[in-house]
């Protein structure tokens, strides 16, 4: 069993660093403190037995995204005067908080248990061997997404770098 | 106090809506990828809260197989926004949303 006080430690070094990411007018603090709460939900992923995907959101997000954004902060150098605000600051708050009352009153009010549809491993167990095999699997398989997947990568790299190539 | 799935969900929606009011509010391209991001992981949050707690005492995997996509997804998404927001930076010397409105009506 996962204890309380670690879930509730990174809970709210999630939210803060999130929040900054949101009010911190300097673009490069606001990259560092979205680092931040990229590992806290690699945490939170670990007390949720997912280790495999704690890994990989170290790699992907903590190692890939965020050096690629800290890339498009660097190039784009000349014209950083912090992150203001828009007209919109006001209505889209309204909006987020409607939202976000809308969905915690689902997410509390609905009984969540249901029975299991697909492949399982008992908790405490690791899922990296069951996820590969799963991805494969003749019954619950994923294996038309994962071509899909493939292709829509090779598609954003060619895509990116007909982008930014030189005329 | 026992950690249920309700804690996830409620955390994983205060992520999503703090990434969806920076994607609506703010000016700069960067920081409206960076939340764009946020609302993704807040999403990634919930499914894998789902897998842990649908049963007792299993995990299942599906919930971990869809966030595995969703991460392949948010890689290419990043990648193409890097391009756009170089292409738009060479053409415009900034990266405003607000002024990039060529194409309103």
């Amino acid at each position: 069993m996962v204890p309380a006080w670690l879930f509730w430690i990174l809970a709210v070094v999630a939210v803060g660093a999130a929040l900054t990411v949101v009010l911190q007018r300097d673009v490069f603090r606001a990259a560092l403190f979205l680092v931040l709460c990229f590992l806290t939900i690699a945490g939170l992923y670990v007390t949720l037995n997912a280790d495999f995907l704690a890994a990989a959101q170290v790699l992907i997000y903590v190692g890939a995204i965020s050096v690629l954004l800290i890339f498009a902060i660097m190039l784009t150098r000349g014209v950083q005067r912090g992150s203001p605000f828009s007209r919109l600051k006001f209505p889209a708050l309204i909006i987020c908080g409607l939202a976000l009352a809308a969905l915690v009153s689902v997410f509390v009010t609905t009984n969540w248990g249901a029975a299991p549809l697909g492949v399982t491993v008992p908790v405490g167990d690791p899922t990296a061997p069951a996820i590969g095999s799963t991805i494969f699997h003749r019954e619950y398989g994923f294996i038309l997404p994962f071509e899909i997947a493939g292709i829509l990568l090779l598609a954003a790299i060619i895509g990116a770098i007909v982008l930014v190539r030189e005329k | 106090m026992v950690i249920g799935v309700e804690h996830y969900l409620v955390l994983s929606a205060l992520l999503f809506c703090i990434g969806l009011y920076g994607a609506l509010a703010k000016r700069n391209v960067v920081v409206i990828l960076m939340c764009i991001e946020l609302m993704l992981n807040g999403a990634n949050l919930a499914l894998v809260a789902f897998s842990r707690y649908l049963a007792p005492e299993v995990v299942l995997l599906s919930g971990h197989i869809f966030v595995i996509f969703v991460m392949v997804v948010a890689a290419a998404e990043v990648a193409v926004g890097l391009a756009i927001i170089i292409t738009l930076y060479r053409s415009r010397e900034h990266i405003d949303v607000e002024k990039a409105d060529t194409m309103k009506g």
